[in-house]
């Protein structure tokens, strides 16, 4: 019923001018580089389009990264959903410090978390002797790129659900386990439906990290074409050999990912906004 | 509880030990060579330059954004609100030939910006720009959900009182909304300290000119200096940690600012 | 100053939320603005105070024009219904606040806001206070130091919106007294917007009850109260008994009782006939042609409530009387009575609507 108020840039022309100066920015600034993607991809036409996509050197590209996803998503689930209830159902000694831990991948350099396990497992690595001894390869090979991937993704999804999980309190457990229900029960029952929502929304953004990922994964990768490139680094040698139309229509894909990820994250809010809305109306 | 610490460990713990383990292999001589010689300082005063006038430009373009976003209506409204995430979940390497091609001499702004005798690609003004788009999400993220509980009565108050439509923002919003826009801040510059993927395209990596921190890491590594790529992480990985202390505290002082409201 | 409304009007999207209102305010008035809520007169208060535009109509102040004066330049002081205090700053500068937003050229000195701050905390009777934050007071304190802040700029009128809503009832009459105190010691005409109509009844010199974005009616608590000008009027302003009636030739025969209506109108036509509880009259002596029976009786309070059960109506009525009444009359549950209505209004169907 309460009207916008009308004391702060509320004429129409302050109005209008932060508006057009808002949507200036996120133009030049987001949409633009966004644009810049597809029509590139699309600049050669439809043919030199799909025969960048289905050539073999971007097929094993999507194959890999499609695997490593596979691999680091449900690892890092399990990861916070068990982070996170540790941190937001008991009180322990340095907790404060894991929860600085767990955000740690997010303020380090992608670089930082690539260059960290070269230095642990390759070949002039602390381990690299062991690793050459016993022929196990980590670094330049799939190994490496999964450890890269799941330090650079593993906070979302416990970012996500410690402050949910914490707002929600220990009632509705303490409750189901005086009813009888045993652990599992409990955490399939009355646990998990209280979080579903948070936690796809956690996973969501820790896919889309897990495939896009690019500092981290070419410093391990070593960047054998067909066998350690996923789409990120297959989208960099194609830029870095001149070769852009396929540069971009590899981006393509990778700027559609970002897109769905990015309306099933709006989705997400919106229909949380309604349920605030609808429990506030109710009140 | 055990699963957690051992996947903590396995994760993060002994990997960032075995950074520090290999730094110290050098001497300490040999440590401050490293970390301070010229094209080092040169990277990391580029990195952390662009880095700090980029967050800089984010604090006031992303309380804008996030102001327009919360107190007006607009068409698309809740598509350019979820587009602000574009830069979380959009891969850097995709933004760095994007950005790269746009401001490129024969991209849409490049070819504008060449005409007015500015260059973008291939100089510090080109990382700027790059870490200026990664780290949009982070201020207008932060100031948002501030803005929306914001009472529009104190505005009200504030005029009524005489106040100026300036003076109600310096005086009453600004410092309503300051401990979340600095959050907003520290967080964008902590993330555009450190980027990679989004900077190398458009950055042209000449030595000394426009070569940031991350990158000389890699070539460090490309070069087998091992030693050398660990010196030079252990100084950024230091300087991250600052960071994140600073932001920590900053949150605990945006708590206190709240927890004062009610 | 004197307020003047000509035929103000308000529209949210297809909402009216005022819809041509006239209303004069004299020098010194303190006036309630009552209704409930979707009435419009929130709105109506924020449109005086230059916070909300007319769409239509005129708003003079002192017979001048202010409908081209934003709200900083109006000099009114507006106690908002939450207090909208400034968390972040303390009290004193709370109330210092308008000082200080004045331009150069009429700001005062620092130690001219210091001593002009300290006084009116003084008269809210919070300067132990100035260096606390709002957070640390309660709510009447906050609401007390809301108006001090108001009262900083030196307004020409105070205008306050729901000022005693939230706080609970005890803390309520305090202020309630002490704000009508302040008001006849400062002299300024004052409004302000309430639901409650005790509230109105007790502390205003006129009230306006609105409803529907429009005056009901304009008087005197008493006024209202005892002559309320249409149906709305009567059932939100204490407790009333409508009963359905027929009026024919504007003649009503309510019991057994005539009452006649104001109008022209010849003819039958439905209509309801309102009845203050305390104007029934109950009579025990002739049971002859009782056609009412006692149903119920509350005596808890000085008040005693008695319900009556009418032949022939469906719903059952209420009477009020003293406590020495109810004993003198020795009433029993069940004891036919006589009701002898003193005071009733009848309003044609179609007005009370």
């Amino acid at each position: 019923m309460k009207a916008p108020s009308r004391s702060i840039a509320a004429s129409p022309t302050a109005r209008f001018a932060l508006i057009a100066s808002a949507l200036t920015f996120i133009g030049i600034f987001l949409l633009l580089p966004l644009v810049t993607v597809f029509v590139e991809a699309l600049s050669g036409g439809v043919s030199k389009y799909m025969a960048a996509i289905v050539e073999p050197d971007a097929l094993a590209a999507l194959r890999l990264t499609l695997l490593i996803a596979v691999i680091s998503v449900p690892l890092n689930m399990v990861f916070g959903v068990t982070a996170s209830w540790a941190i937001s159902k008991f009180d322990f000694w340095g907790k404060s410090l894991l929860i600085t831990m767990i955000d740690l991948p997010f303020s380090v350099s992608p670089v930082i978390s690539g260059l960290i396990y070269v230095l642990l497992f390759g070949a002039q690595g602390l381990l690299g002797p062991y690793l050459a001894e016993h022929d196990i390869q980590i670094v330049f090979a799939v190994p490496g790129i999964v450890l890269a991937t799941i330090f650079v993704t593993f906070p979302f999804v416990a970012r996500e659900l410690i402050p949910l999980m914490q707002e929600q309190g220990t009632e509705s457990e303490e409750a189901a386990r005086s009813l009888g229900a045993s652990g599992w029960q409990m955490f399939t029952r009355v646990t998990l439906p209280n979080i579903k929502w948070g936690l796809l929304y956690g996973v969501l953004l820790c896919n889309a990290r897990a495939m896009g990922e690019f500092g981290a994964v070419s410093v391990v990768s070593g960047h054998i074409r067909g066998l350690t490139t996923t789409m990120p680094l297959h989208v960099e040698i194609l830029y870095n050999e001149y070769n852009f139309v396929a540069a971009f229509a590899v981006a393509s894909l990778l700027a559609f990912l970002a897109l769905i990820t990015l309306l099933l994250q709006s989705v997400l809010e919106w229909r949380d906004a309604a349920m605030t809305t609808a429990a506030g109306a109710s009140l | 509880m055990g699963f957690t610490l051992l996947y903590l460990s396995v994760i993060v713990l002994l990997p960032l030990a075995g950074l520090v383990i290999k730094a110290s292999d050098a001497t300490w001589p040999q440590f401050v060579a490293a970390a301070v010689a010229p094209r080092a300082l040169a990277a990391y005063r580029l990195s952390f330059g662009s880095a700090l006038f980029a967050a800089a430009v984010n604090l006031v373009a992303g309380v804008l954004v996030a102001w327009v976003l919360v107190r007006y209506r607009f068409p698309f409204k809740r598509v350019i609100d979820g587009l602000v995430d574009l830069p979380f979940a959009l891969p850097t390497a995709v933004a760095g030939i994007a950005l790269a091609t746009l401001y490129g001499p024969k991209g849409w702004i490049g070819q504008v910006l060449g005409v007015l005798g500015i260059k973008v690609a291939f100089t510090a003004t080109g990382v700027t720009l790059a870490l200026i788009f990664v780290g949009l999400p982070f201020v207008v993220r932060t100031v948002q959900p501030v803005l929306q509980d914001l009472d529009p009565e104190l505005e009200d108050a504030a005029a009524s009182l005489g106040a100026t439509p300036i003076q109600t923002f310096t005086r009453v919003i600004a410092p309503a909304i300051m401990p979340a826009a600095l959050t907003g801040f520290a967080l964008a510059f902590a993330r555009a300290v450190g980027e990679y993927g989004s900077v190398i395209f458009i950055a042209g990596n000449i030595p000394m000119k426009s070569e940031i921190a991350p990158l000389l890491i890699v070539i460090k590594l490309e070069q087998y200096d091992y030693t050398g790529a660990a010196v030079v992480g252990v100084v950024m990985l230091s300087a991250s940690f600052l960071i994140l202390l600073g932001i920590n505290l900053l949150q605990r002082w945006a708590r206190i600012r709240q927890g004062e409201k009610s | 100053m004197t307020i003047e409304l000509r035929n103000v009007a308000k529209r949210f999207g297809s909402f009216a939320a005022v819809n041509g209102v006239s209303l004069h305010v004299e020098r010194g008035e303190l006036v309630a603005l009552l209704g409930p809520s979707g009435s419009g007169k929130t709105t109506l208060l924020r449109i005086i105070a230059g916070l909300e535009y007319a769409d239509a109509g005129e708003v003079l102040f002192d017979g001048e024009d202010a409908g081209d004066r934003d709200v900083a330049r109006r000099r009114v002081g507006f106690v908002f219904q939450h207090y909208a205090l400034f968390r972040h700053m303390t009290v004193f500068e709370n109330v210092a606040f308008g000082l200080r937003v004045m331009g150069r050229a009429k700001r005062p000195a620092d130690d001219v806001i210091r001593e002009k701050v300290t006084a009116l905390l003084r008269l809210v009777q919070l300067e132990p206070m100035a260096g606390r934050y709002p957070s640390q007071l309660s709510g009447g304190q906050r609401q007390r130091i809301a108006l001090a802040r108001a009262l900083a700029i030196e307004p020409r009128m105070l205008l306050l919106d729901e000022p005693f809503g939230a706080l609970d009832a005890k803390v309520r009459k305090e202020l309630r007294r002490w704000l009508r105190g302040l008001h006849d010691e400062m002299g300024f005409t004052s409004l302000f917007v309430t639901h409650d109509q005790e509230e109105a009844l007790e502390l205003a010199d006129r009230v306006v009850v609105m409803n529907q974005g429009r005056i009901e009616q304009v008087g005197t608590p008493q006024e209202v109260y005892d002559r309320p000008a249409t149906p709305f009027v009567y059932e939100f302003l204490g407790n009333v008994n409508r009963i359905a009636c027929t009026i024919i030739d504007g003649q009503v025969d309510l019991w057994g009782h005539q009452f006649s209506v104001e109008t022209a109108e010849r003819g039958r036509r439905e209509g309801y006939a309102y009845l203050r509880p305390h104007d029934i009259e109950i009579l025990t002596t002739s049971g002859a042609s009782s056609r009412a029976h006692v149903k119920h009786i509350s005596a808890t309070g000085p008040v005693a409530r008695v319900e009556l059960a009418i032949e022939g109506v469906a719903t059952p009525i209420e009477a009020e009387l003293s406590r020495q009444q109810l004993d003198a009359l020795g009433l029993r549950l069940g004891q036919p009575v006589l009701v002898q209505p003193r005071n009733v209004r009848i309003f044609p169907v179609d007005a009370a609507a």
